[in-house]
């Protein structure tokens, strides 16, 4: 008895060339590039500040705005050549080099969008990270539940569940840990609707979640208008949770803000990104899940219940996703408005995609599409030469590019939106 | 483990599976239950594994009774399956599948290095050379077995269950197999062997159960023949060897040089292939399941974008011709997958009959459907092929098996062919409709066509082929005579061909 069949079987097979497909794109923007910041070029400075009370201040970092969009189309165009030289050479561009570009395009956009004017860094990020949160919430819920094996449409829908009642419930009883676990609760309602028609009793997974996203917006629409409304000061003024400083830590410069002094619902993500991560990767938990998610028959076939495997954790998936909806309301707004979410869960959905199903990568997706969402609203409010609706744009056109071009075709949970009968 | 199960019934609305089935299974013994597809034991099987629940009847372990609810049951009770199509989960590796649904941790999380020397000691004791880290949807299927096998042994099944365990495997790896249950039937499991090829039958089993139409038919010993096992399997006698004459070897009708194939993601499925078929002979093109042969016939179709090379038909270039153009210049095919490719299910028989000829003569005429037309030829075809349906209306979807692939046999042999081309004609039939097909097959070959006849079952193979090509990863290691030994057809089938090897290219 010998192993001598055991090489791997795709040895013999060869690849048609390569794919020149990042080099273009590269080409692309620094095209654009060119055409904005040399053509278009605009004079002045701009200023991007660190100011950040309470902290150690870093200093100011001047961009002449001419020169500076010079350079970054120079350094654009070079990249862009190098991309097409290690395609050529290696077969496969670096992924490093695209990260390198992407930055040194932002940086000369920032400037040329804010040429004369200042630019809080400190505000940006912060910023994009509370704009992110409910997306990584929405995201980490996604991941969850796919990789169990059941499509999350309703992530809209719970994050606006749990925005709803999460507000009514803090305004209530005036106490935020209360409208917190309401906002769970909320979530996992949806989910078991979500779970029980698609797995129970088989139903189209997409179709389930647009109709829950479509049913959770009119029942909140409608509840918000004839009963939040009219009595505002008692269901609809929650009180908000206010940030908690690390000693120490927050005054880190720039990350010190960032990531030490916020409030517990985004010390509360932060972990859940985490937990989420080796969860799925080094627990029984995880491990079951993705089997699940991959082949439910082997699955069942070791022991493993699949129906109930999937029900709960797409009911913990929507308790994930509920804490994002408690965001919304009692992390930033205070109150709720109606269709407060405007399709965040959407672009959260987008990112479980565009992370390709990874908790990490898709938390980084979120982190990118708040950011896309911070940069249009301070660019509105310091005023730069793109009208403000097209800059409303940005985060959606992000979202598009980021989905359609940089991710191509990818491999999700196999067994995915698929239903598992038995028999 | 003695395992015994008595009375098991189990129906499927008004299919009666499994009819009141005995089976009792000694530790040290391998059981082949024997029977053709749609026989029942696959049902047996999966309520033994607690997949499916029996209507009635008792499945005894050492004599105590069990209730499975579950395959978690039936593995903690010490019965472990390895199945026909691999319960695998693809972008896991060997040591994840071996833990998953019995994981060891250690403070919370997943202790790997545990699974990792469970799979090199459990390996170790068969002489696998098995790579705990290994992903599983890298490995060559005959190996992915051994991590079945392995991940079933990390239960300490005292009765394991193959089922169809060689219908993926080259005749070596068969013979690897073979060996391993064979040294678990020494360490004492009680082994049950699923099967429809008599050859491992008779080599491997014990003792032998024979299932035929959901009940037990008999027990038979291990010296029992072939045409014996054979006609207890099918109900009456059967031939098991189709008669014909050798090949008259006439002129060439297809050619195909240097023909390559390349699939979406642009890898080469069909490498390089050359090769003649005469009129009047029939080419047999073996391998596993998987080596390029559905992409070659494909392309000989017209059915694949990226063909390189040239096909030639009685000396015209039928390359790149569209599936309509090579269907006119006399092309018949018999797809390998009926279901999917070769009939709609929901149409009636005659409507099947008549779908590669829906755009004219003699069964459309100005867009219309001659029905009185189709219904005359339909019915003819029908009684002469032997479609054993109520009618010419019945649904093809409710037709068994056997039933479906004569009337494609009967749809593209009822054309003038200039080549006829099978794609595992018999694959899933019964010993009565394999014995119709092959003498179809040989019948076309007779009146003066060049076949091609596409198998993975050496059986098959063995029956029809006047010359055999063998494919490996995409090549074709070499072409022939049709009476080869299987020693040899099984060596190449793994992609080596022997020195003294008499080739008919």
């Amino acid at each position: 008895m010998t192993a001598t069949t055991t090489e791997p079987a795709a040895t013999a097979t060869t690849t048609k060339g390569v794919s020149y497909k990042t080099p273009i794109a590269l080409g692309a923007f620094a095209l654009l590039a060119i055409l904005l910041f040399v053509v278009f070029g605009r004079d002045g400075v701009s200023t991007f500040s660190f100011a950040q009370s309470g902290t150690v201040a870093l200093p100011d970092v001047r961009f002449p705005v001419r020169g500076t969009g010079v350079v970054v189309a120079v350094i654009a165009v070079l990249l862009a050549v190098v991309a097409a030289a290690l395609v050529r050479l290696r077969g496969a561009s670096s992924r490093w080099l695209v990260v390198v570009f992407a930055l040194a395009l932002v940086v000369g956009f920032l400037a040329w969008a804010t040429a004369g004017q200042r630019l809080p860094i400190i505000g940006l990020l912060t910023g994009s990270l509370a704009l992110a949160a409910p997306l990584i919430f929405g995201a980490l819920g996604g991941v969850v539940s796919e990789r169990v094996g059941v499509v999350n449409i309703a992530i809209e829908g719970q994050l606006l569940a749990g925005a709803f009642v999460s507000a009514v419930l803090a305004s209530v009883t005036k106490n935020l840990f209360v409208g917190l676990v309401g906002a769970v609760i909320a979530g996992t309602l949806v989910s078991f609707v979500l779970a029980a028609l698609s797995i129970k009793y088989v139903v189209n997974q997409v179709i389930v979640g647009v109709v829950l996203n479509v049913l959770v917006l009119g029942l909140t629409t409608f509840l918000y208008q004839s009963v939040l409304i009219p009595a505002t000061d008692t269901l609809n003024q929650p009180p908000t949770f206010s940030n908690l400083p690390i000693p120490g830590l927050s005054l880190i410069p720039v990350l010190g803000p960032l990531l030490f002094d916020q409030s517990i619902v985004t010390y509360l993500m932060i972990i859940a990104v985490f937990v989420v991560w080796i969860g799925l990767t080094r627990t029984r938990w995880g491990l079951r899940l993705r089997a699940v998610g991959e082949h439910p028959q082997a699955a069942d076939t070791v022991g493993i219940n699949v129906a109930r495997t999937r029900f709960w954790n797409v009911a913990l998936a929507g308790a994930i996703v509920g804490l994002g909806g408690a965001y919304f309301t009692l992390g930033s707004v205070g109150a709720f408005s109606q269709n407060i979410t405007s399709g965040a869960g959407y672009i959260a959905l987008a990112a479980v995609i565009f992370g390709r199903w990874d908790p990490l990568r898709a938390s980084a997706a979120g982190l990118l599409f708040g950011f896309a969402s911070q940069v249009a609203n301070i660019l509105g409010i310091v005023g730069s030469p793109v009208p403000s609706d097209i800059l409303l744009t940005l985060p959606y056109v992000v979202t598009i590019v980021a989905v359609a071009g940089l991710v191509g075709r990818v491999r999700g949970p196999a067994a995915a939106g698929r239903p598992y009968v038995k028999g | 483990m003695r395992l015994e199960l008595s009375g098991i019934t189990k129906a499927f609305g008004a299919l009666v599976a499994n009819d009141h089935i005995d089976l009792t299974v000694e530790p040290g013994e391998i059981h082949c239950l024997l029977g053709e597809n749609g026989a029942g034991k696959s049902t047996l099987m999966n309520i033994l594994y607690g997949l499916l629940r029996a209507d009635s009847g008792e499945i005894r372990l050492d004599g105590v009774a069990q209730h499975f609810t579950g395959p978690g049951d039936a593995m903690r009770a010490g019965i472990g399956m390895v199945h026909q199509h691999f319960m695998l989960i693809p972008v896991f590796t060997v040591a994840e599948n071996l833990m998953l649904g019995h994981e060891q941790t250690k403070a919370g999380f997943l202790d790997l290095p545990a699974a990792r020397a469970r799979v090199q000691e459990i390996s170790a004791r068969f002489g696998f050379d098995l790579d705990p880290d290994a992903l599983v949807e890298d490995l060559p299927v005959g190996v992915q077995q051994r991590v079945e096998i392995v991940k079933a042994l990390s239960r300490d099944a005292k009765v394991l269950v193959f089922d169809e365990p060689t219908a993926v495997l080259t005749p070596q790896e068969t013979d690897e197999l073979i060996a391993i249950m064979r040294q678990l039937r020494d360490a004492g499991t009680a082994i049950v062997f699923i099967t429809h090829k008599l050859r491992e039958v008779r080599e491997v089993a014990d003792r032998i159960t024979v299932v035929r139409l959901g009940k037990v038919v008999g027990e038979a010993e291990p010296t029992a023949s072939n045409a014996e096992l054979a006609s207890l399997m099918v109900g009456r006698s059967v031939e098991l060897t189709v008669q014909r004459a050798p090949s008259t070897g006439g002129d060439v009708g297809l050619q195909v040089a240097g023909l390559s194939v390349l699939d979406a993601a642009g890898q080469i499925v069909v490498d390089d292939v050359d090769f003649v078929v005469r009129r009047g002979e029939i080419l047999a093109i073996a391998g596993v399941q998987g080596n390029g042969q559905t992409e070659l016939t494909e392309a000989l179709l017209g059915l694949q974008d990226d063909v390189r090379g040239t096909i030639t038909l009685d000396g015209r270039d039928i390359t790149g011709a569209s599936v309509r153009q090579v269907l006119d210049a006399g092309v018949g095919f018999v797809p390998e997958d009926r279901q999917e490719d070769a009939l709609v299910a929901e149409f009636s028989i005659a409507e099947n009959l008549m779908l590669d000829r829906s755009d004219g003569a003699p069964f459309v005429k100005g867009g219309a459907v001659q029905r009185r037309d189709l219904e005359s030829f339909a019915t003819a075809t029908v009684k002469e092929f032997d479609v054993r349906a109520q009618g010419i209306d019945t649904h093809v979807g409710r037709l068994s098996g056997g039933n479906q692939q004569k009337v494609v046999l009967a749809r593209e042999l009822s054309r003038d062919l200039r080549l006829f081309v099978a794609a595992q004609p018999t694959r899933g039939l019964d010993v009565g409709s394999i014995e119709f097909v092959h003498e179809r097959i040989v019948a076309t070959r007779d009146e003066g066509v060049p076949v091609i006849v596409i198998s993975t079952e050496l059986d098959e193979v063995a029956a029809l082929a006047d010359r055999i090509a063998v494919m490996y990863r995409g090549r074709i290691v070499g072409i022939v005579p049709g009476d080869t030994s299987r020693d040899v057809l099984g060596l190449m089938m793994a992609g080596e061909l022997p020195d003294d090897v008499r080739t008919a290219a």
